[in-house]
């Protein structure tokens, strides 16, 4: 990694959301207190939670990460250091050159990065997100020059759309094609809408751009801007995330006063103004129309469409809406060509994508691979697998309107269309991986819990459609499912598919109609014979040791938190139910699944 | 919003001496002509105020020259506007994806055993806030909640418990 060699020491701290949470804020001050102690002369840089290769970032299970950089060496990472290890590091490596290897970073850590495909998060974590001038530094803003200076917006658009580029946000709407529909409605004033409302749970790709390199949105949107005819536009961010707001104003602030935003950009005459607007919490309004409705001010509630947004958008006006994750792949197709994007990917989904890799895998972070790619290799090769040496059970991805695989699907590969087939989607890209102590139905309930609460109410089929069919699921997983309950969830869920108007009820049913196609025996396990496989759904667990399964190693006993469990080295667990508190605590530890 | 939020807010507000509304002119003041106002303006209110009292929206809604009802049809649209008090320490416990997977429901159950507050409830003492959000977006540390603006990840019931306690024996 000879290109990380620098003159200067300096000393990288990751300091995104999970960076600060794990403890960022202290390993820098102890980092600048220990360098100030040694004499040393220092540099030290906030550096958020997503980067490339040496930086790290985005393994964020791996917090706090940092790396020390010595002049004429290369750049070393340290994982989980907290601020009692930072004089250490300091003396031994920083002032007498050995590295400190039990704390620097192993082969698995590197394993992380090797089967990705870094391009849109190339420069998180290389430029520091609160300077205009890092991002500059690293060819920032130069793929907007290039744009003015050389191409009219209709060869923006054309380039565009022969990079193939396709929307992040979960549709895949061709990008380009899209920006045609508005560009050639009538008007003079034209909108464009950044959605940064990132509301599936289970996903924060759009957090960790924003964080990370929030000028890149922005000249991702400048591009679109020129290329559109829109002299006006909003970053529509989730009030959930509040670093990556004080970042986007931050950004907005200094790019104005650049001249990179306002009137006469880069001394033409084209024209954009950007605004930030805060959510207000409404997961519906990651829907665009619904989301134009509450930068008016309204309640949040989609529109009919037609007229689509290209005609009659914000305040009446044409607008486009995209999402953060495509506006930053605009500036590197701009730089590098539409040839150079399209070689990336598969026949029909080109580029790269990032996913938000989460629940039972080893290496839990953001990750950015080339489309095509299966889900094997994003789970058991970035991933790293399932920990405790547990059985893969299942994969969900698209947040609450994809679907669950399972192990017959590893090898489908990740694009738009391979996902719809298999009943899944792409959606914004939240994957979360399931292990043989989760149960089916239960992943079920929960994301229809989450989109009953979220449905804002306009369709009765998804209003009263999804509380019906939630009820089921709550009755199936007390143990009191009936007979014909699996045949009303499928045809409710088909009404509400057909009978929405928006997406999110079009989509809701997606997690029920997934779990029922690929694990319809857990359903009938616990309707038939009242048994939760999974073991998740307490009131069908009887919370008893098998005696053939046990290996009498005393992990449940050390994990019961209310001391419910008696046993002795060589003899066989036993659980009093009378001080049981159901927290399955046992369950989940027991390495040989002995619990039942 | 519900009856019983209604009788809750008509309730607290009887213990609450009068509140100087002056800043909510200044908030609408800034405001004034711009088209979009509604939601900056309640989020502005209640960032000053720490929620969103009936006063407080009716002088908005003559600010504005908008009407109390289209004010609260907005406001109880979306889940971050508050009506009462909150706590001095509101605890975020996600429910995302990733957090429910590994377990995020025993930790508002501790909340409960703690504190004695359910979702969206508020301690007596005005001390602690519950709230079950959908996801905080740092799934890679799950499960996860946020006191307030610090985030705590890689829960276990005990250590969360341990978390809880601290706060609540912090000296006022």
């Amino acid at each position: 990694m000879g290109e990380h060699i620098i003159d200067n020491y300096e000393v990288h701290v990751c300091m995104g959301t999970a960076g600060v949470a794990s403890g960022g804020t202290e390993v820098m001050e102890a980092f600048r207190k220990a360098f100030e102690d040694a004499g040393l002369p220092a540099e030290i840089k906030e550096r958020n939670c997503k980067v490339k290769a040496t930086g790290c970032r985005g393994l964020c299970a791996r917090d706090v990460l940092v790396d020390i950089y010595v002049p004429g060496k290369e750049a070393v990472t340290y994982e989980h250091v907290t601020a009692e290890m930072v004089p250490t590091i300091v003396q031994e490596h920083v002032v007498g050159g050995e590295v400190v290897k039990k704390w620097a970073a192993k082969d698995d850590y590197y394993d992380f990065y090797k089967h990705q495909k870094r391009y849109v998060l190339k420069d998180c974590g290389k430029v520091d997100p609160d300077s205009i001038d890092d991002y500059i530094a690293h060819g920032g803003y130069e793929a907007i020059k290039k744009v003015l200076k050389e191409m009219t917006p209709e060869q923006v658009i054309e380039e565009v759309k022969k990079s193939g580029l396709r929307g992040r946000g979960g549709g895949g709407f061709p990008t380009g094609l899209k920006w045609t529909f508005c560009r050639n409605s009538p008007g003079d004033l034209k909108y464009l809408i950044c959605n940064a409302d990132e509301g599936d749970p289970g996903a924060f790709m759009d957090r960790s751009i924003i964080e990370g390199n929030p000028h890149d949105v922005i000249e991702g949107m400048l591009i679109a801007a020129y290329a559109i005819g829109c002299k006006e536009g909003y970053i529509y961010c989730r009030a959930e995330y509040p670093l990556a707001i004080i970042r986007v104003k931050k950004a907005l602030k200094d790019a104005e006063e650049r001249g990179f935003l306002g009137k006469n950009i880069l001394g033409t005459d084209f024209e954009f103004h950007l605004h930030l607007k805060e959510g207000a919490g409404a997961f519906v309004c990651g829907e665009e129309t619904a989301l134009i409705a509450s930068i008016e001010g309204e309640r949040g509630m989609p529109r009919s469409r037609p007229p689509f947004p290209a005609v009659k958008g914000l305040w009446g006006k044409p607008s486009n809406v995209n999402n953060v994750e495509t506006f930053a792949n605009l500036p590197m197709i701009i730089l590098n060509g539409a040839d150079w994007y399209a070689s990336i990917g598969t026949e029909k989904s080109k580029g790269t994508k990032i996913f938000a890799l989460s629940g039972k895998v080893k290496s839990t972070g953001l990750i950015e691979v080339p489309m095509g790619i299966t889900v094997r290799q994003l789970i058991f090769d970035v991933g790293g697998g399932i920990p405790k040496k547990r059985k893969f059970k299942a994969v969900q991805l698209g947040g609450p309107s994809g679907g669950c695989l399972p192990e017959s699907l590893l090898d489908t590969p990740i694009d738009y269309d391979s996902l719809i087939a298999a009943g899944a989607m792409m959606g914004s890209g939240g994957v979360v991986v399931m292990d043989e102590t989760n149960c089916m139905v239960n992943v079920a309930h929960f994301f229809l819990t989450f989109t009953q609460r979220e449905s804002c109410g306009k369709c009765i089929p998804c209003r009263i459609g999804t509380k019906t069919m939630l009820d089921i699921l709550a009755r199936i997983t007390k143990g009191q499912g009936r007979e014909g309950d699996i045949e009303l969830l499928e045809s409710l869920a088909q009404d509400i598919k057909v009978s929405s108007l928006c997406g999110l009820g079009q989509t809701a049913p997606n997690p029920v109609l997934t779990t029922i196609r690929y694990f319809r025996h857990e359903y009938e396990a616990h309707i038939k014979e009242k048994r939760c496989p999974g073991r998740e759904c307490t009131e069908l667990v009887k919370f008893e040791v098998q005696e053939d399964a046990c290996k009498k190693c005393g992990i449940c006993f050390k994990v019961c938190p209310v001391n419910a469990i008696t046993w002795e080295k060589g003899k066989v667990a036993y659980i009093d139910k009378s001080k049981c508190v159901k927290c399955r605590e046992c369950i989940v530890n027991c390495p040989f699944n002995a619990i039942d | 919003m519900s009856e019983k939020a209604i009788e809750m807010q008509d309730n607290q507000e009887e213990v609450i001496q009068e509140i100087d509304l002056s800043a909510v002119d200044e908030i609408c003041a800034k405001y004034s002509g711009k088209k979009g106002a509604v939601i900056p303006v309640l989020q502005q209110v209640q960032e000053h105020y720490g929620y969103l009292s009936r006063e407080m929206i009716e002088r908005i809604g003559e600010n504005l020259n908008v009407s109390p009802h289209q004010l609260y049809g907005v406001l109880t649209f979306y889940a971050q506007f508050y009506t009462t008090p909150r706590g001095k320490y509101v605890i975020r416990v996600c429910r995302g994806t990733a957090c429910h997977v590994k377990g995020s429901g025993r930790i508002s159950e501790v909340v409960k055993e703690e504190f004695g507050i359910g979702n969206g409830e508020t301690s007596s003492d005005l001390k602690f806030t519950l709230e079950e959000v959908s996801c905080i977006g740092a799934c890679g540390m799950a499960p996860v909640i946020m006191i307030n603006d610090k985030t705590y990840g890689n829960l276990t019931p005990e250590n969360a418990r341990a978390i809880f306690r601290e706060y609540a024996n912090k000296e006022e």
